[in-house]
């Protein structure tokens, strides 16, 4: 089985979990831009972290056999610093249109201040003309109102809801998202977002269709095998195989994949991956079968 | 091989289709944010596919030409627009321009940016600079140099390929290859046969005595290495 794990923050994993991402299927991910924990103060901190997103952490991904994607924009909690977003915001044309950069993100709404909605509606004016997908992030806190918010204030932008995806659901706002023609993410976290086994009953119960699976695993406590583990408990409690590969790897293609920088040949069509990247030719996954994970994610 | 512009652009022309080459001429620019723009985008219209050049692709020579296209005025606004290139630049924006090296205006004035790309951990970005391209052998010190040679080894790239490797070798290097020899040994390691070719031509007392130490110890490959290195002595 192959998964995507399209929301994981790479650069705060060590080798050990790209190892166990690859040995349990994993061939693909998508970084998006975020905070890192604490704010950043110039905005050469940003041209660095956005250069590591496109360039040192694709290699290092790279050399366990995972291709590496990523989402560029400004996060909603650095939004509120304005002398700094302002620069940011005129960076970030220099990266949208760089091979691999498969959305807008994550950008959107964190404690909904008045300087997050302005900068939130000035990347969306970025890429309005373009076919470029938007990832979502919706607050932990007033969460169900951030995301009708947010869904208001990108339809009001003209941006079509088949290219974006609103990220963090649970079962208070799916229904909401999947009626207004958005893509619902869900992030298996433990402790503060969704646990796996809420997670199929979610499948079960809304569907497959416009569901995406994701870890979001960063920094802090977090689950880099997320996805593959919420695959096998869903075969476990009765979802079908053709399900469970829709929410872990279908939809996440079709919505990236608009951007034209993410395609299945990519990964199928590449015996060896990237083996002249390696060093010394290395290659974690040769000769091996993918494992898969197993574990309940509470 | 070095490269010439006139032919990068011919072989780019047979194997593009004639959309993207209207393309790029349209996207010829003197302006520094277009250009970085068109830069980026190239790939949309050039795949990363052969061109029969070289090992040049599509997208790298089409890259190459807006940058040569967009040349700039002077000396230090061009080192800066380089430097501004590559501070945002993916790892294959960042192998285009480092391949281009030998072709940009103002040759002497890059050479701090390619030393930039040989500190590089990403081996295409290394390899772009070091193999195949006449640039490091022209402008670089015996310091850059030597400090690419041996960090070839270190991450496992081939030694061959790289241009000028035997007129540039010298006894500074010939001493870091025999003690990068005797730490890989001292750890039970293996050492790549292509090493002594950089330390036959300066070996002194102490070289000739490990290059004698392979001969009588090492593998077939080893061995050969080691014959044609001390066969490359220069008498001093």
């Amino acid at each position: 089985m192959r998964f995507i794990d399209p929301h994981i923050h790479c650069i705060s994993r060590t080798t050990d979990d790209y190892e166990n991402m690859a040995a349990a299927g994993i061939v693909a991910v998508i970084e998006p831009a975020f905070w890192l924990g604490q704010p950043r103060t110039s905005v050469g901190s940003f041209v660095d972290y956005f250069a590591t997103l496109v360039g040192w952490e694709r290699f290092r991904a790279s050399q366990f056999g995972i291709r590496h994607y990523c989402a560029i924009g400004l996060n909603s909690k650095e939004a509120n610093d304005e002398a700094l977003a302002e620069q940011v915001i005129d960076l970030l044309p220099r990266y949208l249109y760089k091979d691999g950069v498969v959305a807008l993100g994550e950008i959107g709404y964190d404690d909904q201040t008045e300087a997050e909605d302005k900068y939130f509606r000035a990347q969306l004016e970025l890429v309005k003309d373009t076919d470029l997908p938007v990832m979502i992030h919706t607050p932990h806190r007033d969460k169900k109102r951030g995301t009708i918010r947010s869904m208001d204030v990108i339809e009001e932008h003209g941006i079509d809801p088949s290219r974006v995806v609103i990220d963090h659901n649970n079962e208070e706002t799916v229904q909401d998202v999947k009626d207004r023609g958005f893509w619902a993410g869900f992030t298996i976290y433990p402790k503060t977002k969704m646990g796996n086994e809420r997670m199929v009953e979610v499948v079960k119960r809304f569907g497959p269709e416009r569901i995406i699976v994701d870890s979001s695993a960063d920094w802090g406590k977090s689950d880099p095998l997320a996805v593959p583990k919420t695959a096998r408990l869903m075969l476990e409690r009765g979802v079908s195989e053709a399900d469970m590969k829709t929410v872990t790897y279908d939809n996440a293609l079709a919505v990236y994949g608009q951007s034209g920088q993410i395609r299945e040949a990519d990964w199928a069509d590449a015996p060896g991956i990237d083996q002249r990247q390696l060093f010394e030719g290395n290659s974690v996954l040769r000769g091996q079968e993918p494992q898969v994970a197993e574990g309940l994610i509470e | 091989m070095r490269p010439r512009r006139q032919e990068l652009l011919q072989a780019l022309q047979d194997a593009a289709t004639p959309e993207a080459m209207a393309w790029l001429v349209e996207s010829a620019t003197p302006d520094e944010a277009r250009m970085f723009r068109a830069f980026s985008s190239a790939p949309r219209h050039f795949p990363h596919e052969p061109i029969g050049y070289g090992s040049w692709t599509q997208a790298e020579a089409a890259r190459v030409e807006l940058l040569l296209a967009y040349s700039g005025t002077d000396a230090d606004s061009y080192v800066v627009t380089c430097d501004r290139l590559c501070q945002a630049a993916d790892v294959r924006e960042l192998v285009a321009f480092y391949k281009a090296l030998p072709l940009l205006p103002w040759p002497d004035r890059h050479a701090l940016r390619a030393a930039e790309g040989v500190r590089s951990n990403i081996t295409d970005v290394f390899c772009a600079v070091a193999h195949d391209n006449p640039y490091p052998s022209e402008h670089f010190d015996d310091v850059a140099w030597n400090t690419m040679v041996l960090k070839a080894l270190f991450i496992g790239v081939e030694l061959a390929p790289i241009v000028g490797l035997d007129e540039r070798a010298n006894p500074a290097l010939m001493r870091m290859l025999c003690d990068y020899a005797h730490e890989r040994w001292a750890a039970g390691r293996t050492v790549s046969p292509e090493l002594w070719r950089c330390v036959g031509p300066c070996a002194d007392d102490a070289a000739i005595a490990d290059l004698e130490r392979v001969i009588a110890t090492g593998t077939p490959e080893e061995k050969e290495a080691a014959e044609r290195a001390l066969a490359s002595r220069k008498e001093s």
